[in-house]
């Protein structure tokens, strides 16, 4: 029992102790503020970091990280360092600043401030070492939350932007009364190919299609999934009752799908999308005839 | 619950009105086959649009139904699949190939009588 007692006192010990010189340590950040916020800033223009802002922008962004940074050591809690990482990035993920530039500035304030430490205790190597014990956890925890920070909020904005563009992407468009046609642009992965399939059947639901070309021009890669989506596409719009045309295959494509041995049979095929549209007037008893023609005859 | 068959012309028309069992449908079978029989009739049409579910027992019940009814030198049209229920049916491989299939009604009665105005 009493064996049991000693380490826990210990480390309550240990712990009060590391508040106490965190306290130190802050008072002495707070002290030296400006001087150290200087130099830091100084270092990242010599790094040649955040190249994409002014000096004054900054010089703005480096006092209220620094503030950020000291009121995280003091308080002890990360939150408000957290949103206030997010909320940067935020801002500066538009301008096109990289994770290695966020990384390597928050590194350098870590280095910064170590260095003014070392100055300051450098004729007292245990107490130094007590502070850097103290220091260095807290450091690294604080340049890891603005690191994941930056990281999370640029994953965000991806995300977003994926999003946008597949809802972009689809779209379903009426060229005469009861033919529609969906040109497909990018990458088919399983879940495009199902919301281009949902989005065609709808289509032709409300469009009361005949016939549906589709125009893979725009499809730089084929394998045999996505060969096979497009086969289920075609057949889902034959069981609505749509014939279906399929148009712009490269030459590339055409010899993977061969190769592959995807079974196209049931696939009507024509080269380009004029050749396309031109067949499917065919198939609903279009005549397209230049009005010169129609005034002579 | 027994569909109903309805004569329009030379044309049949049948109504699935809910989800049917398989009973339903093998009794479905039996009566257009001896409704085409006995209006002489040249044109089925079987609607679909109330079925939100299609399994591989309808599917292939419908099949042999066209199947069947071609025998009798007839055209079937399948009208109103859903879109949803048709997504499903190609994921699990029920394309019903070789059966004819039309939007709705509308559409399967044009079919028909293009065929029929066609064959003569």
């Amino acid at each position: 029992m009493s064996s049991n007692k000693r380490p826990a006192n210990r480390e309550q010990r240990t712990a009060a102790q590391s508040t106490a010189l965190l306290r130190e340590l802050v008072a002495h950040l707070r002290q030296n503020r400006t001087q150290l916020r200087e130099e830091w800033a100084n270092r990242i223009t010599e790094a040649q970091l955040l190249t994409a802002m002014t000096k004054e922008e900054l010089f703005a962004e480096a006092t209220s990280v620094y503030d950020n940074y000291v009121e995280a050591l003091a308080t002890g809690t990360f939150e408000a360092l957290q949103s206030y990482a997010r909320n940067l990035s935020e801002r500066i993920i538009p301008r096109g600043v990289e994770t290695h530039e966020v990384v390597g500035i928050v590194l350098l304030l870590r280095d910064v401030l170590a260095r003014s430490l070392f100055a300051k205790y450098q004729g007292d190597f245990t107490m130094l070492n007590r502070i850097l014990d103290a220091y260095e956890p807290a450091a690294n925890r604080i340049a890891n939350t603005v690191a994941v920070g930056f990281v999370q909020e640029r994953e965000r904005v991806i995300r977003q932007q994926q999003e946008a563009i597949r809802e972009l992407s689809t779209p379903v468009l009426q060229v005469r009364e009861r033919l529609l046609i969906l040109p497909i642009i990018g990458v088919i992965d399983a879940q495009r190919a199902r919301q281009l399939t949902e989005q065609l059947l709808r289509g032709i639901r409300t469009n009361r299609a005949k016939v549906v070309v589709i125009d893979i021009t725009g499809v730089a890669a084929m394998d045999a999934t996505v060969a096979n989506h497009l086969v289920q596409t075609v057949e889902a719009s034959r069981l609505l009752g749509a014939t279906v045309i399929v148009t712009g295959l490269s030459p590339e494509i055409a010899q993977t799908i061969v190769t592959i041995g995807v079974d196209l049979g049931k696939m009507n095929t024509v080269g380009d999308l004029q050749g396309g549209i031109e067949q499917a007037e065919r198939l609903l008893g279009y005549k397209v005839i230049p009005v010169a023609d129609t005034a002579a005859s | 619950m027994e569909v109903p068959i309805l004569k329009q012309g030379r044309f049949l028309i049948a109504t699935i009105q809910a989800a049917l069992s398989d009973a339903d449908l093998l009794q479905l079978r039996r009566a257009l086959i001896d409704k085409v029989i006995h209006f002489r009739s040249n044109g089925v049409i079987i609607d679909v649009t109330a079925l939100d579910v299609m399994d591989s027992f309808a599917t292939r019940t419908l099949r042999d139904i066209t199947n069947m009814i071609r025998l009798r030198g007839a055209d079937t049209v399948i009208v109103g699949i859903q879109p949803e229920v048709a997504f499903a049916m190609v994921q699990l491989g029920l394309t019903m190939e070789g059966v004819a299939t039309a939007l709705d009604l509308e559409e399967g009665l044009e079919h028909l009588q293009h065929r029929a105005t066609g064959k003569s």
